[in-house]
């Protein structure tokens, strides 16, 4: 006979409404008899539907893991096992996607396939960590999951102090504001460094983001540790025909309303003819103008990417956005690749050797200063880096160390 | 002998180029413009002139493999197999004509996909594992999602918003759910109850010490057993300790609460990016449906729609007008919990005699 399904008065209420129900999903999976999972997510809808009665969370970790990796599996045991006893062991596989997360439906069909035949038939698409995450396999059968989707070409994310999964925009592939190609660098770098990822031996997490423009689809700037962000060094690219079309079209009033007064510094001016006057020395390459006007206006040609460092969420000291640590690196030959690598991992060798135990690389920045990271890194210092300089008068300034300072800056001016 | 166990192809990230649309494949790096013809659709056009329309529909996230074969088999009919993943969890169809975009909106109508998410839209809620998956989680993340989805859906199919909107729930205050326009995120108002029996078992005492913020914990003696105590004075009730060492109980039924954070934003686009901040606190976490939050963000979003310029976002808009207008036009009480007093907590303060009235 099969299992009674667990009555759910609190879930049932989450499959009415227009958006789409997870919970729906659930029970599909939970009554589809004859599959092996069927039991077990009858059991999960039981202790999520405990979970909705009592407001308490039901999951404790554990160690659980795949042959030959440190890491990658988010091992979950019930504390109230007892009860429900199919979905006692509930654990998750982080799987890297696709760079910027493309698929085939035969690659979506056999991933499918995978989870029904080794999991829950619940899958994620896509964590927050940028992972898709096949969740609800038992300890036993987490090797055999694994080693069919490894076989079929997916490998084990990030978890625990390691370097994590990474996440790109969809970029170069469908966005004309892109300014480098963010898949190549996404799995140029990751893929150098796999032994990182699968290993944890870090302090702590280390991730990586790679989004196109400063709009950041990727949420780069806080939520990685290693932003990259696309960006040109010469002139926007105008064509003044379409600027006048755009006036014409819009008005002048919503050009000036909408364009020209929300540039955040200034750069901006309607011309009397109706065309663009742009002060490109003082623009921050924002894109706000660029995204308004789609046909007229875009990224200049000299491409490439600004390198923040840094961006965490609140524990422990608070919260950090990433800040510039590379105002620009072009980012067109292999060569140029490579560089953007080996200042990744120039990074982490750095962090790993230098941060505390937990600390992310943001936090050890704050405890050792700026200029101490950068030292290390051997990058020299630049005003893009600041929003302003020192107001604080307390500062040891010796004369030497200033001449030498005020040596390397002249060095540096002459050779750009 | 048994055979050679399995070791694993570290083969990495897969390379996303097989899978791509062709159109996209074709024109990779060769983008013009885009244009958006209707919510929920972007039209693309290339250098070459080659276009695509691209779909946006919203999921739910956590998906059983019967609805991801449906939208496989909507992606076979209508978009030539291909499909990718928006980092908000929407799916994109990409179609070569416009005259396939309606038969496409269609369909996914049919199986409950709503279409939008584009531009000047509310985008699907980024959310965390909450109850159904997470080892920390002091409320849900997934019913939190779908049920404030369905009271904005509205506002995700349309563009009428002044500019895009994005939300983030988050279960516990580490907040993987990230910055938002508005950031729906569980507060806990009570020191961690702390279970001394099983500390020295389960907990590595020091390091425990090390992650609380505001040094609160020290290691103690009770009943004849290594435990923990929290100074409850110095605690704010963070639970950054409850990961480490579950036996510190920081969720509480009835006193874990829901806190409102407005104005977060990720991209440098006009101002530079910025983290949300504290606007209400002290809501229910009150499960299937969490109407008191809901009722809160339907306000917020109602205010900022009906007050907004065309292009700020919800922290641009509030910059414009103030904050004391921001919460005389919500309603919302400013309270001593509002004023900051972390490290650096001066910046926030108003060093000017710039005044809103």
């Amino acid at each position: 006979m099969n299992k009674k399904m667990p009555d759910t008065p609190f879930l049932d209420q989450l499959e009415g409404g227009p958006w789409p129900s997870f919970v729906t999903g659930l029970k599909r999976l939970a009554e589809d008899e004859g599959k092996p999972y069927a039991g077990m997510m009858k059991d999960l809808l039981g202790q999520l539907e405990r979970s909705y009665e009592t407001r308490k969370g039901y999951w404790k970790g554990g160690v659980v893991g795949v042959r030959g990796y440190g890491g990658g599996v988010i091992p979950r045991f019930s504390e109230i096992a007892e009860d429900y006893p199919e979905s006692s062991e509930f654990h998750t596989l982080r799987i890297m996607p696709p760079a910027g997360m493309h698929y085939d439906t035969k690659t979506l069909r056999k991933l499918c396939d995978i989870w029904e035949k080794h999991g829950s038939g619940l899958i994620a698409l896509h964590g927050q960590s940028g992972d898709i995450m096949f969740q609800g396999c038992t300890s036993e059968k987490v090797q055999e999951a694994f080693d069919e989707l490894n076989e079929f070409g997916f490998d084990m994310g990030g978890a625990g102090p390691s370097l994590r999964t990474a996440m790109s925009c969809v970029g170069a592939a469908r966005c004309e504001h892109s300014c480098y190609n963010e898949q190549k660098a996404h799995r140029f770098i990751i893929n150098s460094m796999l032994d990182e990822l699968h290993r944890p031996a870090m302090p702590y997490k280390f991730k990586f983001k790679f989004s196109g423009c400063a709009n950041d689809c990727v949420n780069a700037i806080q939520r990685c540790d290693f932003a990259i962000i696309g960006t040109w060094r010469d002139d926007i690219q105008v064509d003044q025909k379409e600027v006048k079309k755009f006036v014409k079209d819009r008005g002048r009033k919503e050009v000036n309303d909408q364009v020209v007064n929300m540039c955040p510094t200034r750069a901006l001016s309607l011309n009397d003819d109706d065309t663009l006057d742009i002060d490109n020395g003082s623009c921050v390459r924002c894109m706000h103008c660029i995204n308004v006007m789609t046909k007229a206006l875009a990224p200049g040609k000299e491409r490439g990417a600004t390198v923040l460092v840094g961006g965490k969420r609140s524990l422990k000291i608070g919260d950090l956005m990433g800040t510039v640590i590379v105002p620009f690196m072009r980012l067109e030959t292999d060569e140029d690749y490579e560089k953007l690598r080996q200042l990744g991992e120039d990074c982490i060798e750095f962090f790993a050797e230098n941060a505390l135990e937990h600390e992310r690389t943001g936090e050890m920045i704050e405890r050792i200063g700026l200029v101490n990271f950068l030292e290390g890194l051997g990058i020299d210092v630049e005003p893009n880096m600041v929003n302003s300089p020192r107001t604080s008068n307390y500062v040891r300034i010796d004369g030497d160390g200033w001449d030498a300072e005020v040596e390397k800056w002249n060095r540096g001016r002459k050779s750009a | 002998m048994s055979a050679k166990p399995r070791m694993p192809d570290e083969c990495g990230v897969p390379d996303p180029m097989p899978l791509m649309h062709p159109v996209l494949k074709k024109n990779f790096g060769q983008w013009k413009y885009h244009d958006r013809p209707r919510p929920g659709v972007l039209h693309h056009v290339a250098d070459g002139g080659d276009e695509i329309w691209t779909v946006k529909a919203g999921t739910q996230r956590q998906m059983d493999i019967y609805s991801i074969r449906t939208l496989c088999d909507i992606a076979d009919e209508h978009a030539g197999g291909h499909v990718r993943f928006t980092v908000r969890s929407n799916i994109e169809f990409m179609v070569n004509s416009f005259d396939k975009v309606q038969p496409l909106i269609d369909r996914l109508g049919e199986e409950g996909y709503p279409v939008g998410g584009t531009g000047n839209s509310i985008s699907m809620i980024s959310h965390t594992q909450g109850w159904l998956h997470c080892d920390i989680p002091a409320t849900d993340a997934s019913g939190v999602v779908k049920s404030l989805m369905d009271e904005l859906y509205e506002d995700f199919i349309n563009e009428e918003m002044p500019n895009r909107v994005k939300i983030t729930t988050s279960c516990c205050q580490i907040n993987c759910g990230g910055q938002g326009d508005i950031a729906i995120n569980i507060q806990h108002t009570k020191p961690p109850k702390i279970n001394h029996d099983l500390v020295a078992n389960v907990c590595e005492r020091p390091s425990v010490i090390a992650r609380c913020p505001v040094a609160a914990i020290r290691p103690a003696l009770v009943n004849g057993k290594p435990s923990l105590e929290v100074d409850e004075k110095k605690c704010m009730c963070c639970g950054a300790c409850y990961p480490p060492c579950p036996p510190m109980q920081i969720n509480d039924p009835e006193h874990s609460k829901i806190a409102i954070w407005v104005g977060g934003k990720h991209s440098s686009t006009r101002s530079k990016p910025a983290f949300h901040k504290l606007v209400i606190a002290n809501l229910p976490n009150n499960p299937p449906h969490w109407p008191e939050v809901a009722e809160v963000v339907k306000n917020i979003l109602k205010t900022y729609k009906e007050n907004a310029q065309a292009w700020e976002r919800m922290g641009e808009w509030i910059d414009r007008i103030g904050w004391p207008r921001f919460f005389d036009l919500t309603g919302l009480p400013f309270t001593k919990y509002h004023i900051e007093d972390w490290h650096g907590s001066r910046s926030s303060l108003n060093a000017s005699s710039h005044l809103h009235f």
